[in-house]
């Protein structure tokens, strides 16, 4: 496989040559394509009555599974717009165990992405140290207004319900 | 003729004008979304988007008639209806069937018919140069120089039709066509055949004075944006529209009249005539249509000296040899 | 009289001299102004063109209009966040984009991707180049006038994009890749898929050599126009197909392999003519030379870990590198200068249709309008690109 020396050469063009008298022939070439072309079937799909299924990792819109967030904020520090919007507050919790101390847990007030600035790059799903977001392939909320366009923390929570399942692991084995 | 008969069948043919249009602005959506993988207008109206145009018929009249600040006014706003007048006169003199079914009998018909149908041509220079816009006005030169050019090739297509049949009326054309019989074929044959070299000078010179594709540069999107039709808007837009795919129709009809028959048919009797030809003209007209549709959506666009070029040196000699040809057969034969 | 006939005479004489016998009928140049909105400009590209007639006297191309400041935006963005930005610069070939910067950064670091990392960067880099010179194809049909080779090209990106979105998830914005490695493996049966899709692109190559390249009309309005000498091209900087349809086989891919152009087999399609329809046969050309190195990645696709052994935080060295590849449009090069630390100090890119835009003065000179059109076309440039 590794061959050293590149195996590339230089080809020219060879159609057309330098200008040549012209051949009839190509505009009935033309005119048998698109005659094909009319008698095949189109290849459109009529979106909103049939819809294309989109792909599993497509990245269409971030869900957010609320219990997992610890509002570590790593996601909105590593957005490059930064539109992601976090507030959370501290909250004391009973201890876990009988006698043992109480604990603080963080507590999400509001976590909204906004989807006007987002550039779906997937930063933020990478770097969230808890899993608390995912990609959805759900695609259809455009808005009339751009301010709808900010999701909060319900509306991402419905998203994270439509994210495709985790793969099987050893899935790509099993596939190869 | 009295009077109300005229007054009638010009309103039929104003009722003619906008139902051609729509069945061909129609078809052409078909036809070129389907040769492009695609189906075109499927929402509107519910079978197939048949009320596609009619929507968006309806969506230019909503729209502001805005006028540029700098267009020179009356000529701006008369130009659409230039455009459309020349096709009216067309339409009237197209033979929809036998005699009672014409609008006008003339002994020059065919002449009075390619007259008008260069009619448009000052139509769209004076759209082109009212708009007070650079793009317009190139538009505008240019669908002039051309239909110039392509007028000439047009009517010395014709020619070889008149001589063939001996007259300038389209009736007489039609029922010469009806009689001829090449090396004594069972039934009669339309011109097509005979003047086939005519026939294919006809088509191409018509698509170039229909300004489509491969002859589209007066609107030439990519270069001009819209050409003539740039500041255009609302109704008179609609106007262009409508006579852009009115025009379709009247240079397919001349077509099918010269070459293809018009509204005979072979082995149909005299009397079924009256009813059979108006739908076989449809028919013959609907091939042509189709023709010129076909081109438009398979072929780029050739550049303005191109075209020049092959107007004259290559249609116009071409059609010339075959009038020539028509007359050494003629006395032949 | 003869004071009559003198004072007559006289102002004959002053109204000859007055009078410019006009041989040719001058007419004044024209401004016109194409774009900033212009069907044709690909975005907004401003061309002040002198018209004299149709012909096209002087041209001053006006670029910017586009510039979002990205070099300055990659010198406060982490070197995660700077693959998302130049995802952006030519958005057609988003994934092209990436490639040498991330190579850059690697190299500074002193990381070799995992070889099936390489095949897999190979692979889609090509995909990407293939779904580039589809829009091509059809909108340099477009421009001429054809409107029909567009949607048959369009029907085959979108099954090449369908690809590139089941392995990255973004259509044009991948962001696929980081330092040392890629995101994700490919998805199950994306190599049977894949090799499919390279069938239907050959065959709508076969089309559209029918439709527009075999075709009298796109001929004359192609050959001959808008040829670019190869000394010019050379001075100007020219890159990409466009330079080697004027014969200079100038080929990133072969001249310093980066990824595994070394390993795969591939022509570098040359032609002498230069003109707007050898740099679109090029073009075409290319297509298919990039489903046949797709072809050949698939099957020699090794197994393996798709991530090279790197920090959590990724720090570059201080230090300076250049790394250039071949992208779509010709060639794209990052200069990266660290100090160290999780953001670049800057980031220079050289983008190739700048360059290519930059012979657009010269190139223009007293053509036709309609062959402006053509000529613009043929270059191909994004206005991202350009401006960036
Ligand atoms: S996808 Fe990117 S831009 Fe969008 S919210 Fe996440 S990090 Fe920010
Ligand atoms: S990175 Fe994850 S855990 Fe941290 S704030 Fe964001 S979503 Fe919550």
């Amino acid at each position: 496989m590794a061959a050293a020396e590149p195996k590339t050469v230089e080809k020219t063009t060879t159609r057309g040559g330098p200008k040549k008298p012209s051949q009839i022939k190509g505009l009935f070439e033309g005119l048998w394509v698109t005659l094909r072309a009319l008698t095949s079937r189109s290849q459109v799909v009529q979106y909103p009555h049939v819809k294309e299924e989109p792909h599993q990792r497509a990245r269409g819109v971030i869900g957010l599974l609320e219990e997992n967030c610890t509002v570590c904020m790593l996601c909105a520090r590593e957005c490059p717009d930064w539109c992601i919007y976090i507030e959370g507050h501290k909250e004391r919790r009973e201890p876990r165990r009988e006698g043992g101390k109480p604990r603080t847990v963080q507590v999400l007030d509001r976590f909204d992405i906004d989807f006007a600035l987002c550039m779906y790059c997937g930063i933020c799903v990478e770097v969230c140290p808890f899993d608390a977001l995912h990609w959805s392939p759900e695609y259809e909320y455009s808005e009339l207004e751009i301010r709808d366009l900010i999701h909060d923390k319900d509306r991402l929570g419905y998203w994270d319900t439509t994210k495709p399942p985790a793969p099987r692991l050893g899935y790509y084995k099993a596939a190869k | 003729m009295n009077w109300w008969a005229f007054v009638l069948r010009l309103l039929v043919i104003a009722a003619l004008i906008p139902a051609a249009a729509y069945v061909l602005g129609y078809t052409f959506l078909k036809v070129l979304a389907h040769m492009q993988y695609r189906l075109g207008p499927m929402e509107a109206g519910r079978f197939h988007g048949v009320g596609q145009l009619l929507a968006d018929g309806l969506k230019f009249l909503q729209k502001e008639d805005l006028v540029p600040d700098k267009a020179d006014r009356p000529v701006f706003l008369f130009a659409p209806a230039v455009v459309l007048v020349g096709v009216v006169l067309v339409f009237m003199t197209i033979p929809f069937g036998p005699p009672p079914l014409n609008i006008v009998n003339l002994d020059s018909q065919l002449f009075v018919m390619l007259a008008a149908s260069s009619l448009g041509t000052i139509g769209v220079l004076m759209a082109g140069w009212s708009s007070a816009n650079k793009y317009s006005m190139m538009g505008g030169f240019r669908a002039a120089g051309q239909l110039l050019a392509y007028e000439l090739p047009l009517i010395l297509a014709a020619v070889g039709v008149v001589m063939q049949a001996g007259t300038l009326n389209l009736d007489g054309i039609v029922e010469a066509q009806s009689q001829f019989h090449l090396f004594g074929t069972a039934i009669p044959i339309p011109y097509v055949i005979p003047q086939i070299i005519g026939f294919v000078v006809f088509v191409i010179a018509s698509q170039a004075e229909l300004s489509q594709a491969p002859f589209d540069m007066p609107f030439a999107e990519s270069e001009l944006v819209a050409g003539f039709t740039t500041e255009y808007s609302g109704f008179r837009y609609l106007f262009f529209f409508l006579a852009e795919f009115a025009s379709n129709f009247a240079f397919a009809a001349i077509g099918a009249t010269l070459f293809l028959g018009g509204y005979w048919v072979p082995l149909v009797p005299e009397k079924a005539l009256w009813i059979v030809g108006p739908i076989a003209l449809a028919v013959k007209i609907g091939v042509l249509v189709f023709i010129f549709f076909w081109m438009r959506s398979t072929y780029p666009r050739l550049r303005e000296d191109q075209l020049q070029r092959f107007a004259w040196k290559w249609l116009i000699p071409i059609a010339l040899v075959n009038i020539g040809l028509t007359g050494v057969l003629k006395v032949v034969a | 009289m003869t004071s009559v006939q003198s004072h007559l005479s006289a102002s004959f004489a002053a109204h000859l001299a007055d009078a410019q016998v006009a041989v040719e009928i001058e007419t004044p140049e024209m401004t016109l102004n194409i774009g900033p909105q212009h069907p044709s400009t690909h975005g907004v590209f401003r061309l002040i063109a002198k018209v004299d007639g149709e012909r096209v006297t002087e041209v001053e191309p006006v670029l910017g209009y586009m510039h979002r400041g990205y070099e300055k935006l990659c010198e406060v963005r982490t070197y995660a966040q700077v693959t998302a930005l130049v995802n952006r610069l030519d958005w057609l070939s988003g994934y092209c984009n990436e490639i040498p910067f991330i190579l850059s950064a690697e190299k500074l670091m002193g990381i070799e991707a995992p070889p099936r990392v390489q095949y897999i960067r190979t692979i889609l880099s090509e995909l990407a180049r293939q779904a580039t010179f589809l829009v091509f194809l059809g909108s340099f049909g477009i421009e001429l006038g054809a409107l029909t080779p567009f949607f048959h090209t369009m029907r085959d990106r979108e099954k090449v994009l369908d690809l590139l979105e089941s392995v990255t998830g973004g259509r044009f914005h991948p962001n696929f890749n980081r330092v040392g490695g890629i995101l994700d493996d490919l998805p199950p049966g994306f190599v049977e898929e894949c090799a499919a899709v390279m069938d239907d692109v050959d065959k709508m190559c076969d089309q559209v050599d029918a439709l527009l390249f075999g075709n009298d009309i796109f001929r004359e309005r192609t050959l001959g126009v808008g040829v670019i000498p190869l000394d010019k091209g050379l001075e100007y900087g020219v890159s990409g197909a466009n330079i080697r349809a004027s014969g200079c086989a100038a080929d990133v891919r072969r001249d310093e392999p980066y990824l595994v152009y070394d390993e795969v087999d591939f022509d570098v399609v040359t032609d002498t003519r230069g003109d707007a329809f050898a740099r679109a046969y090029c073009r075409l050309q290319e297509t298919r030379e990039s489903t046949r190195i797709v072809r050949q990645c698939l099957k020699a696709l090794p197994s393996g870990p798709i991530m090279a052994k790197v920090p959590k935080v990724i720090q570059v060295p201080p230090g300076e590198v250049y790394v250039r590849a071949e992208n779509p449009l010709g060639e794209m090069g990052y200069y990266l200068v660290s100090r160290g630390g999780r953001i670049p100090y800057r980031v220079k890119v050289r983008t190739a249709s700048f360059n290519n835009v930059s012979v657009l003065p010269w190139l223009l000179e007293g053509v036709f309008m309609p062959d402006l059109i053509a000529i613009l076309g043929s270059l191909y440039f994004i206005l991202g690109d350009v401006d960036r």
